[in-house]
């Protein structure tokens, strides 16, 4: 199927992602050829065939509720753009 | 020394021919030497590369040597390094250095292998021509007109060159296998779930797998024996022993039925490239195989379905990347909104954006039956066809891609014909298999790469299947010229 331009910024704020007004007409292409290729599929009659989500055949594994993980949250924040006291900054969210 | 294999490597540590800081340095001065033109490191890591490799020679001294033990490696950029940068070559992990080594790098480590550095890829391991890195695309040893193949492009160019005996890749649709064979050198792809992911930056965690790129199939078996393993921090690790992969190698493949689909030797398939793998076909009668014509008839599916599948996990994984925690930050974000798009659209390159959209279409309300349930019914059947297959054959055998190495830029704006380059691979990631390729050929001088796939857990036999023809042959040894 053919995506319009408008179709573009609808899937490109569904994944926020800032996309620049002029290569809307390139991504607009572009995604309608992948969508044409992956089109071929409608043509197989998948009736009553299980879903596959995964390769093996297995349950996922559990574990004793038990701490296992010590506190590093300032090794891990070490990288971050910017924190204080720990937390992570970003621009106010409630005026 | 940089002709030597692993197994020869290993040897002369051994024997006290050279200490592991000797060989990291000549590697090392290698890197310095060529890489400028080939770019297939992002990071070189040099002080700690000598640091592990005066380490690795006080315990050989110790007597405490391994088989890896002193000898170098290059990692993938896509496998987290404490202390070294991960960029996944990515402008958006540009400046992250992780606070953690993956599974694969701490085992390696552990076996006592040298990092030499990590190595260039496709961004985030979407690409099948390391065109799409940040970094600048990766230069084909045999033609540094062509590209490598990707994703792990770095990592096939470093080890066709010799600027690192061996290297780590990722495989998600033909990652290792198809760079392997556009570099000349051989590569394995596990079975989803023998090495761990832990730690290993996520595409599509369905079909993602870590695998070795090296020069023989025998140094492919001395990696993942320190590779493999159950590892309880990757929920979907395999619970399974594992074989001595070395030992295998000698087995006879007297009897050995080899299985041949029709639809990886049909239209689209280059002359040269079909002779190239019709001659290892004949070797391998030789070797007293007997060969059986199969029919893997959905073949045809697996791009489709691969282009629905993969984009529709990477679009949910890579959902993390938002400049809030790590990573790339946009300047003066007015809100939280514009953070995240603005971080998200200047730090993600086109052919990322592309996946995440088209990904981000695959799950949206409405389509969701049409594609991503569609996707993964036609997923069981793909697998079905191998599973029918290896109830006639022991391995099933074909080209691992369709053309020699193309040239940088042929395809760089045709994301649906870069896509179609990895026909042959995408399948066997979709059914969860282990699948190899190694060097058979050459067609116009450039490298072409015979693909070996194996049943559920079974690389041990693959690796014995690809020695045998290895000890047969001599493609394997064959270097470019200039390096």
């Amino acid at each position: 199927m053919a995506l319009e331009r408008e179709d573009v910024h609808t899937i490109a704020h569904l994944a926020r992602l800032a996309i620049e007004d002029e290569d809307v007409p390139a991504y607009a292409e572009n995604l309608s050829n992948i969508l044409a290729l992956v089109e071929q599929m409608s043509a197989v009659d998948t009736r009553g065939v299980e879903p596959m989500a995964h390769p093996l055949a297995m349950v996922q594994r559990l574990r004793e509720d038990e701490v296992t993980e010590e506190n590093q949250r300032e090794h891990f924040q070490q990288h971050a753009p910017a924190v204080e006291n720990g937390l992570y900054l970003v621009p106010k969210v409630i005026e | 020394m940089h002709t030597k294999t692993l197994a020869e490597l290993s040897a002369g540590l051994a024997a006290g021919e050279f200490t592991s800081v000797e060989l990291t340095e000549h590697f090392l001065a290698r890197i310095r030497q060529y890489d400028g033109e080939l770019n297939s490191f992002i990071t070189v890591s040099e002080e700690q590369a000598l640091e592990q490799a005066r380490a690795a020679d006080v315990r050989r001294g110790a007597g405490k040597a391994g088989p890896l033990t002193g000898i170098p490696l290059a990692h993938k950029d896509i496998f987290c390094t404490d202390g070294v940068r991960t960029s996944c070559a990515s402008k958006m992990l540009d400046p992250f250095i992780a606070p953690y080594d993956a599974t694969v790098v701490a085992r390696l480590g552990e076996a006592g292998m040298v990092m030499l550095g990590k190595t260039n890829m496709d961004e985030f391991a979407m690409g099948s021509s390391n065109e799409t890195s940040y970094y600048g695309p990766v230069k084909n040893p045999w033609d540094t007109q062509s590209v490598p193949g990707g994703s792990s492009g770095g990592s096939a160019a470093s080890v066709a060159a010799r600027l690192a005996p061996a290297a780590t890749g990722t495989d998600t649709g033909g990652s290792i296998r198809q760079p392997a064979a556009l570099c000349g050198i051989t590569g394995l792809k596990p079975t989803y779930g023998r090495v761990s992911r832990y730690g290993m930056i996520a595409f599509a965690s369905s079909l993602d797998q870590a695998g070795p790129m090296a020069a023989s199939a025998e140094d492919c078996a001395l990696l993942l024996n320190a590779m493999a393993g159950f590892d309880g921090r990757d929920s979907t690790s395999a619970e399974r022993e594992v074989p001595d992969y070395h030992a295998a190698l000698g087995g006879d493949i007297q009897g050995l039925r080899i299985g041949l689909p029709k639809e990886y030797f049909g239209e689209g398939l280059d002359p040269q490239v079909a002779a190239a793998v019709q001659a290892a076909i004949t070797e391998y009668k030789k070797l007293g195989a007997e060969l059986v014509e199969i029919s893997l008839p959905n073949t045809h599916l697996a791009v489709p379905t691969y282009y629905v599948v993969a984009p529709a996990e990477c679009s949910s994984n890579l959902s993390r990347m938002d400049g809030v925690r790590f990573g790339y930050r946009c300047e003066d974000p007015k809100d939280l909104e514009d953070l995240y798009k603005r971080s998200r659209g200047e730090g993600f390159g086109p052919e990322v954006k592309r996946r995440i959209m088209v990904g981000a279409y695959a799950l949206s309300s409405g389509y969701y039956d049409a594609y991503y349930l569609k996707a993964q019914q036609i997923r069981q059947l793909i697998s079905r066809d191998f599973i029918e297959a290896f109830k006639q054959v022991d391995v099933i055998l074909g080209p691992t891609t369709p053309t020699p190495a193309f040239r940088l830029g042929e395809k760089k704006d045709d994301p649906v014909a870069m896509y179609l380059a990895d026909i042959y691979t995408i399948a066997v990631n979709l059914a969860g298999l282990p699948g190899m390729s190694l060097p058979c050929g050459f067609a116009d001088k450039l490298p072409v790469g015979l693909q070996l796939i194996g049943n559920y857990f079974d690389e041990a036999r693959l690796l014995n299947v690809a020695h045998q023809y290895q000890l047969a042959t001599d493609w394997h040894r064959h270097l470019p010229d200039g390096f």
